[in-house]
């Protein structure tokens, strides 16, 4: 038990720790794809330390809810890291939340933002805050439509048993898995505010939508804010490897196993940031009125494979 | 799962003939929907060639080189010279909007699926299950006729249509006797030739491929 619990903090710190060094990896492919010379991979580091260091500038107008906000939401997303396997299947803490309750976490995070977002009464964050509602209440359900495909193959929404029946059963194609596969990806880049529906280095007032809620806030605050936004890349990553790709994360109880984890883990994220780099360097920014069309097509995706599993696979 | 791993391939390759229908359904690009249709081609020589190899239906390996020919090379590449030589490849709105068409298209698949249930229990071959798909893929290909207003969407919408019938030939009974397949290859071969020149007559006439203006075709 005791060893349990030393892997549930080892894996939670390193996803904490990690996270921005998935983000400066992402930065740094789509530099070399746009022909820019990239900036290092600790580049993530250096800004979280400079906004540390820096005085916070809050609004006269800014309540309390506005300087809790960003707290609220990086405890979100170590709460997520802390329940996703990265690298130990079926820690002590992973029954505190199943799949539904995940959504649901992501989903406080993303109602405080929004909320911050309003707080302070300029019009970009309300802007922005009405935005992300848009693309998240469409994004949401898919999301679902994607976790209960992979329920109903592994009969139970713990992600540990998800895992667990994926990556060390006997080894079938799932079909359903394949739709359920793009649908988590169409989803996963509109949520981390990825190209198609939103671009993360705009300032344009017509196309942001992340960056237009966190436009009032600054040094600490914002510290806190961009470091979640690594980490919830980071946990959508590790929620993909775990769903699809699933080799490699060790079983409980197995110490033998940590070190090609490990080796895995990092293998998995740089060829997933690549290809999201790569992705993101080949498609357009769509219209903000073409997002439900793109995250409509994301849930059709969803349905569908949970209707091929009842036909092809029970 | 106790099926053979190549039958599961199988069942991955009827799935990505559901996702292409899709694709097409929700194709704004004339171009884009010859090379769908080029794709589904590809998927169904596969997956009928794998069929063959897994049941010792040889018949098939000729049925999947056909469809190769016909389906993957031929009748695309005349469609893309068609495109160019009409000019044609702008977008087209479909009559209905996409993501309507792609609702209807989800209560569409679940029709399928419900109705192809009783049949593929009688049918008592391995892959009787992607039966279901198979008539997803017949219906879709006709809501996208049905929602296309120009020529030469609804030819290939037909031509789906065809694939779909093929598909559902090969899991429930293996495929059809070869003659019967040449057969319908040729009239489909035909067909496509014959509605290419159909197009040239309809613009000529029209001034365009909109199916709408043959709607008001009255004597005056």
């Amino acid at each position: 038990m005791s060893t349990g619990i030393v892997l549930q903090i080892a894996q939670t710190l390193l996803a904490i720790l990690l996270a921005p060094l998935l983000m400066g990896w992402v930065n740094q492919c789509r530099a070399w794809l746009q022909g820019r010379s990239a900036p290092p991979l600790t580049q993530p580091y250096r800004m979280l330390r400079k906004l540390f260091h820096k005085d916070a500038v809050l609004a006269h107008d800014a309540s309390r809810l506005f300087r809790f906000a960003p707290y609220i939401i990086f405890a979100c997303m170590v709460l997520a890291a802390g329940i996703v396997p990265t690298i130990v299947n079926d820690l002590p803490f992973s029954p505190a939340a199943d799949v539904i309750a995940l959504v649901g976490i992501y989903a406080l995070a993303r109602v405080f933002l929004a909320l911050a977002a309003m707080d302070i009464g300029t019009s970009f964050g309300t802007l922005g805050a009405r935005r992300e509602m848009l693309v998240s209440f469409l994004a949401e359900p898919a999301l679902l439509m994607v976790f209960f495909t992979a329920s109903l193959i592994s009969q139970s929404t713990e992600l540990p048993v998800i895992v667990q029946t994926l990556a060390h059963k006997e080894f079938a194609i799932y079909p359903s898995m394949a739709f359920a596969a793009v649908a988590f990806w169409m989803i996963s880049v509109a949520e981390n505010a990825r190209i198609p529906v939103d671009n993360p280095t705009t300032h344009l007032e017509l196309t942001m939508i992340h960056e237009a809620m966190i436009l009032e806030y600054s040094a600490r605050h914002l510290a806190l804010i961009e470091w979640a936004v690594a980490l919830k890349l980071f946990t959508y990553s590790a929620l993909g490897i775990a769903l699809f790709v699933p080799w490699g994360i060790a079983p409980r109880g197995d110490l033998g196993a940590l070190p090609l984890a490990l080796l895995a883990l990092l293998v998995k994220m740089i060829v997933g940031g690549a290809a999201l780099s790569l992705l993101e360097a080949i498609s357009a920014k769509v219209r903000l009125f073409r997002a439900p069309e793109f995250l409509g097509t994301a849930f059709l995706l969803g349905v569908l494979g949970m209707l091929i599993h009842f036909l092809l696979e029970v | 799962m106790s099926l053979t791993y190549h039958l599961q391939v199988v069942n991955l390759l009827a799935a990505l003939l559901l996702l292409i229908s899709f694709a097409m359904l929700s194709q704004r690009r004339i171009v884009g929907l010859v090379t769908l249709f080029a794709w589904q081609g590809a998927a169904l020589a596969v997956s009928t060639a794998l069929v063959g190899w897994s049941t010792g239906q040889h018949h098939l390996y000729y049925s999947a080189a056909l469809t190769l020919a016909l389906k993957v090379i031929a009748m695309p590449w005349f469609f893309y010279r068609l495109v160019k030589k009409l000019d044609v490849g702008r977008d087209v709105e479909p009559m209905i909007n996409i993501p309507t068409t792609m609702l209807i298209g989800i209560v569409l698949v679940i029709f399928a699926f419900n109705l192809a249930l009783p049949i593929s229990q009688m049918s008592g071959t391995v892959t009787r299950s992607t039966l279901g798909i198979a008539m997803a893929t017949v219906l879709l290909a006709f809501l996208m006729m049905i929602t296309r207003s120009k020529a030469i969407p609804q030819v290939i919408g037909f031509l789906a249509m065809e694939n779909g019938l093929f598909f559902a030939a090969t899991s429930a009974t293996y495929g059809m006797p070869l003659v019967v397949e040449m057969g319908v290859a040729l009239d489909v071969l035909v067909g496509v030739f014959v509605l290419g020149i159909f197009f040239f007559q309809i613009r000529e006439t029209f001034d365009s491929l909109d199916l709408k203006h043959m709607e008001k075709l009255k004597e005056r």
